[in-house]
């Protein structure tokens, strides 16, 4: 295939992957642009393979290799559970930074196949571009294999700092960007590999410190640089199909990054430099909590409430995904509904390990989209609405957000919840969310904290709306 | 003088992270799951390097380092592809509208 037409199909991928991110704009034509997505993939695979020079019996080694991962990512995508979508996209990232560093190592040893010059007199421009993919590329597998293993539970959630670490992270960054700039006068196999070590060590070290609650941005920011690693590649290679990618992929990682820093009202250098939640103001915290009277209830309490209510709001959160309380939370709406009570869905930003990660737990128990809402949507509904039903959320509902300027939640949009009838809390105990700061929502006179597994107490409330 | 290449490879990028910019923006939050599915999948075009690495002066008696890595980075590039639709159709195919008559 001439090296013309084939930069046209790459082309044609390039733009039928725009369409695939396109189609997500509604849930209406969201599958048909990942129809869109999976034929521009098919087409630079095609491609690819005809533009290549290949003994046709050799064929046979890429399918084997094609039908291992095509079977191992099938039965992933039909057997994983949707509470576990975070560690999945974060375990995809790793292996998207994985495959462009081997690509690059292949580059660096074969230069001559990929029209780069011959090996260790390659092109300047390309072992630069090459230097730039492969970083990214070892810095994305490392960053967010730590992020897997945190999402999974396989090491600890909270965030892990010691002295000295912004330093030694500053010192690598620069040895990082030295190395590839002595690349372009010396391109001997040390220097390279040196560079894939330094920049496996550096992913790893810049998530260890993030805190489990923060993984939303984590993960959006690997999703970032899994498609700058690609870009990269793509320069190495100059296929504009991997360009356009690239460019694709890590501007959209960056604005759900964005998105999602602002839903915690940080800045995205704060969320980096990590350690949040552990050194917060215990003073806040440690305030005569004891004292001040709460109102506890029961199952039937709740059930009667809702019976009474004219319109309720859901308030999910992350504890519902990890109770699987989902199923329930369905079962009750549809009781509701029969008795005429009017539901809906709120959804704060950053609800969830993953960004949309609600909407898709509701989605799959059944819930009508459009009867979910994200925040600036419904938060004016509140002060309209009988009822409140919070369940696995905390943080996001809390009013000292508004109130209280030294509380290091203050700014963080929140859900106005406290403007209802009346709030029914579910939480097992009364601990402080994951900021470490009290819920002054827990002692206000129109809540009823309902002390229980959510998905258990959830069950018990269906049972005493019959 | 004669345009290196390189720029019109520059531009492409550059244009694309605008295009990037503004279509990302207009994805409704509720799909921002399978938006990250989705982009992780379409990454994967990553496997174009892969086979180029993974047949470069391939005679099948010959299997060179390079062979190998391409080889490897097919087997990922394919588990991200695969996994990353098939697990995308998965979501979207759950996302419904209120039945009418309700």
């Amino acid at each position: 295939m001439s090296a013309n037409l084939s930069s046209v199909l790459f082309l044609i991928t390039g733009v039928l992957f725009i369409l695939a991110l396109r189609g997500l704009s509604s849930p209406e034509t969201s599958r048909m642009g990942n129809f869109f997505g999976i034929t521009g993939m098919i087409l630079a695979i095609v491609v690819s393979i005809l533009s290549v020079d290949i003994f046709f019996s050799n064929l046979i080694y890429f399918i084997i290799a094609l039908s291992i991962g095509g079977t191992i990512g099938g039965i992933i995508a039909f057997k994983i559970p949707m509470t576990a979508m975070p560690q999945l996209v974060a375990g995809f990232h790793s292996l998207v930074g994985l495959a462009a560093v081997l690509v690059a190592v292949s580059a660096y040893y074969s230069p001559d196949s990929f029209g780069l010059g011959t090996f260790q007199n390659i092109k300047t421009a390309s072992i630069i571009e090459m230097g730039l993919g492969v970083s990214i590329g070892a810095i994305t597998f490392t960053g967010s294999i730590i992020a897997f293993m945190k999402l999974q539970g396989l090491m600890s959630g909270s965030p892990i700092t010691f002295r000295g670490q912004h330093y030694l992270n500053a010192l690598l960054g620069i040895l990082i960007i030295s190395l590839i700039s002595y690349l372009i006068v010396n391109q001997s196999t040390q220097i390279f590999w040196m560079l894939i070590a330094a920049s496996l060590l550096i992913g790893f070290l810049i998530i260890i410190p993030i805190g489990g609650a923060d993984m939303p941005v984590v993960i959006s920011m690997l999703n970032s640089y899994s498609g700058w690693a690609a870009a990269g590649i793509g320069f190495t290679l100059e296929n504009t199909a991997l360009i356009i990618t690239g460019a694709l992929v890590g501007s959209s990682g960056a604005i759900l990054s964005y998105i999602m820093c602002k839903g915690m009202n940080r800045s995205f250098l704060n969320v980096i430099l990590g350690g949040f939640g552990t050194d917060s103001s215990s003073n806040s915290t440690k305030e005569t909590t004891e004292e001040k009277p709460v109102k506890s209830g029961n199952a039937e309490d709740a059930a009667f409430l809702m019976k009474n209510a004219s319109s309720i709001i859901i308030v999910p959160g992350y504890g519902m995904a990890v109770a699987q309380a989902q199923h329930a939370l369905r079962e009750m709406v549809d009781k509701l509904k029969k008795n005429d009570v009017k539901v809906s869905y709120a959804i704060h930003p950053v609800a969830g390990r993953m960004p949309g990660h609600m909407n898709v737990l509701l989605a799959e128990a059944n819930v009508p989209y459009d009867e979910v809402f994200e925040l600036d949507d419904i938060n004016n509904d509140f002060a309209n609405t009988d009822v409140a039903y919070v369940i696995g959320a905390n943080d996001v509902t809390n009013p000292v957000a508004k109130t209280d300027p030294k509380s290091p939640i203050f700014g963080m949009p929140v859900l106005d919840v406290e403007k209802c009838k009346s709030v029914l809390f579910v939480k097992r105990s009364m601990s402080p969310g994951y900021a470490g700061v009290d819920n002054e929502l827990f002692y206000r006179d129109n809540t009823l904290m309902l002390f229980a597994d959510a998905k258990k107490m959830t069950e018990d409330i269906v049972k005493h709306l019959d | 003088m004669e345009i290196d290449p390189f720029i019109f490879r520059l531009s492409i990028f550059i244009l694309s992270i605008f295009i990037g910019y503004f279509v990302v923006w207009s994805v409704t939050p509720s799909l921002h799951t399978p938006l990250m599915s989705v982009t992780n999948a379409i990454s994967s075009v990553i496997i174009v390097g892969a086979i180029i690495a993974s047949f470069s002066s391939l005679d099948g008696s010959n299997i060179s380092f390079s062979n190998i890595l391409g080889f490897v980075a097919v087997t990922l590039a394919a588990i991200n592809i695969f996994g990353g639709f098939l697990v995308t159709q998965r979501m979207l195919k759950m996302y419904k509208k209120k039945e009418k008559n309700k």
